[in-house]
């Protein structure tokens, strides 16, 4: 049955998580992500063997994560940027062990306190490791609430499938704004078994050990030489919407809510005689370069924009490798990109 | 010929990493055999700490993970969340537990989470090399307390047990000493009594073990079993705390 629902940003990634096997909860609360929290609490405490704990702190909360992933549990927690950057050790702890779990960011703006207003300066974080030493995260980045729940979905299952945390990396105006979202049939018995690496009862086999750590730098870099194999498989995932790209004056390269903008200032410019061209990185790692690369010379000017002072942008460039001349156009603090401001930036570009 | 003594079959084969005189390894001991008398091996898991105790995961013959320090209360809460039916506690030090990972503790103690914590106090950090603890004494020399605890700039050593035992929820908390056989006999009897609160469904359990560290504390042995005895235990009363449920 898919049933149609109009649903909050937050709650239809929590509906998606529950949808998809999800039964245990841990998070602090943070706008703008707490009701995915609240959310949480309401449905999974009504569900049989299942948990929501409010945890003490971020720092709690994923360390919960890391124990409940390593007795194979399908676990979810969420924050917003401040709360996420509390979160990293654990994050690092999590990867080393090769657990699978979902990261649900609803980024604010930063840095510090920064604001309560969306924004996407976390990029650098989400997609370059963010805590210590050498790893990545599966990042999703949706740009719609029907994608906040099918992205939510696939971020568990791409998450168990390379046994790596997955992140889901939203805004706060995602995370906040309603509209109309399906659940498609979510088959539960698909989800991998895990008991043949997770803790718990070892009757009839040898006692086992998670441990995110080794004395030995030769066995330790071992470690990290398998963690990058797993990275490398997992360049296959990366996924990338091209939007308008018969014949453009301009490419415009965006994601998330910041893509959604551009469509709609890609309607205005066919007003004014201007074609955008539209490339989304939905997976932000794996980054879509090739795709991206395919692109580029597609037309002689390339913006990229973001709710940053440039992030992405960086990735836009070595993915182009020199091929494009790239132009950035970036706002900050919270403050939302408007179609209007787009559509100006590109016909300065265009003079 | 009768066997009367032989190792606890919930301890590994590899040998422990401890100094001479440190009592991780009586400690190790007396966790095993309450593991082996309950009959719960098979079904326990560990969480090891970041400490001298880091290796536990190679002497423990049961499911083990190592948390990152302080976190061991709140990597329990998770791996029991999702399996219920089996027994899990934590192994920490005065580090771990009462400075870096206090917020875990208080909070995994007031949801009287259905965990055990087994807890050394040694008074001082063991594997970073002697460094001043949340439990250092008043006026103990450390590394960083050169020139002895200085209450008026580093605070009163933190009694846990006390701590905890204020919080309104249940739970079963002691203190035990190690230092002579009576002692180890009522060590051995609490943290049995720990795992059983935990079989039970009963709650949180924690069991503080005032443990010696004479590398770090520059005295023999047998000294440290005196400094213990005459510094530790008079400031560290041994005792049952709370018994709630």
């Amino acid at each position: 049955m898919v049933d149609r629902l109009l649903m909050r940003g937050n709650e239809a990634i929590g509906e998606a998580a529950i949808h998809a096997g999800c039964r245990y909860y841990f998070g602090y609360p943070i706008t703008p992500q707490s009701e995915l929290i609240a959310y949480m609490a309401k449905r999974l405490l009504k569900i049989e063997g299942a948990t929501f704990v409010q945890s003490e702190s971020e720092l709690a909360a994923i360390n919960m994560v890391y124990g409940a992933a390593a007795a194979g549990g399908r676990v979810m927690t969420s924050s917003s940027s401040p709360g996420i950057s509390l979160k990293q050790e654990g994050i690092s702890y999590i990867t080393c062990a090769e657990l699978p779990c979902v990261i649900v960011n609803i980024m604010r703006g930063g840095p510090g306190l920064g604001s309560i207003q969306p924004a996407q300066g976390d990029y650098f974080q989400a997609t370059k490791g963010g805590g210590h030493g050498d790893y990545h995260l599966i990042v999703l980045a949706p740009s719609t609430v029907q994608e906040l729940a099918d992205l939510t979905i696939k971020a568990f299952d791409l998450s168990d499938k390379y046994r790596n945390p997955a992140m889901i990396l939203g805004d706060g105006l995602l995370g906040q704004m309603m509209e109309p979202v399906e659940f498609k049939e979510y088959d539960i018995n698909s989800i991998p078994s895990k008991e043949s690496w997770a803790l718990g009862s070892s009757h009839g086999r040898e006692a086992r050990t998670i441990v995110p750590f080794n004395l030995d730098a030769g066995e330790m870099e071992k470690i990290n030489n398998r963690l990058k194999q797993k990275y490398i498989d997992m360049q296959k995932e990366a996924e990338c919407e091209v939007v308008n790209m018969d014949n453009p004056d301009i490419i415009v390269v965006a994601y998330g809510i910041v893509a959604r903008i551009v469509k709609t200032a890609i309607q205005k410019a066919k007003k004014d005689g201007i074609n955008i061209g539209l490339l989304r990185p939905i997976t932000l790692y794996p980054f879509p370069s090739a795709v991206i690369r395919e692109n580029v010379h597609k037309a002689k000017k390339i913006l990229v924009t973001e709710m940053s002072m440039g992030q992405m942008v960086e990735d836009v460039e070595l993915a182009a490798c020199g091929k494009a001349e790239i132009s950035f156009y970036g706002r900050t603090g919270g403050v939302v990109i408007s179609p209007v401001e787009i559509l100006e930036e590109v016909k300065k570009l265009l003079k | 010929m009768k066997k009367v003594f032989e190792k606890p079959k919930s301890l590994t084969d590899v040998p422990f990493t401890y100094c001479p005189g440190c009592h991780h390894g009586i400690i190790h001991r007396l966790v095993a055999e309450a593991l082996d008398d309950l009959g719960i091996a098979k079904d326990t898991i560990g969480v090891a700490p970041v400490g001298c105790a880091v290796l536990a995961y190679l002497f423990f013959d049961c499911d083990i993970i190592v948390a990152a320090h302080g976190r061991a209360p709140a990597t329990a809460t998770g791996l029991k969340r999702v399996k219920p039916d089996n027994i899990v506690f934590t192994y920490q030090g005065d580090g771990d537990l009462a400075s870096i990972g206090t917020a875990e503790i208080v909070h995994a103690a007031n949801r009287s989470e259905k965990i055990t914590v087994i807890f050394v106090n040694n008074a001082v950090y063991g594997m970073t090399g002697g460094q001043m603890a949340p439990t250092t004494l008043e006026g103990q020399i450390t590394q960083t307390s050169p020139y002895g605890r200085d209450p008026k700039t580093m605070g009163m050593p933190i009694r846990v047990c006390e701590l905890l035992s204020t919080l309104n929820s249940p739970g079963y908390i002691a203190r035990v000493a190690l230092t002579k056989p009576a002692y180890i006999v009522k060590a051995k009897k609490a943290i049995k009594k720990a795992f059983q609160f935990q079989i039970d469904g009963k709650g949180f359990s924690l069991v503080e073990v005032l443990s010696t560290c004479p590398t770090n504390w520059g005295l023999s042995p047998k000294e440290s079993n005196e400094w213990l005895e005459q510094k530790m235990i008079p400031y560290y009363p041994l005792g049952e705390f709370k018994e709630v449920f």
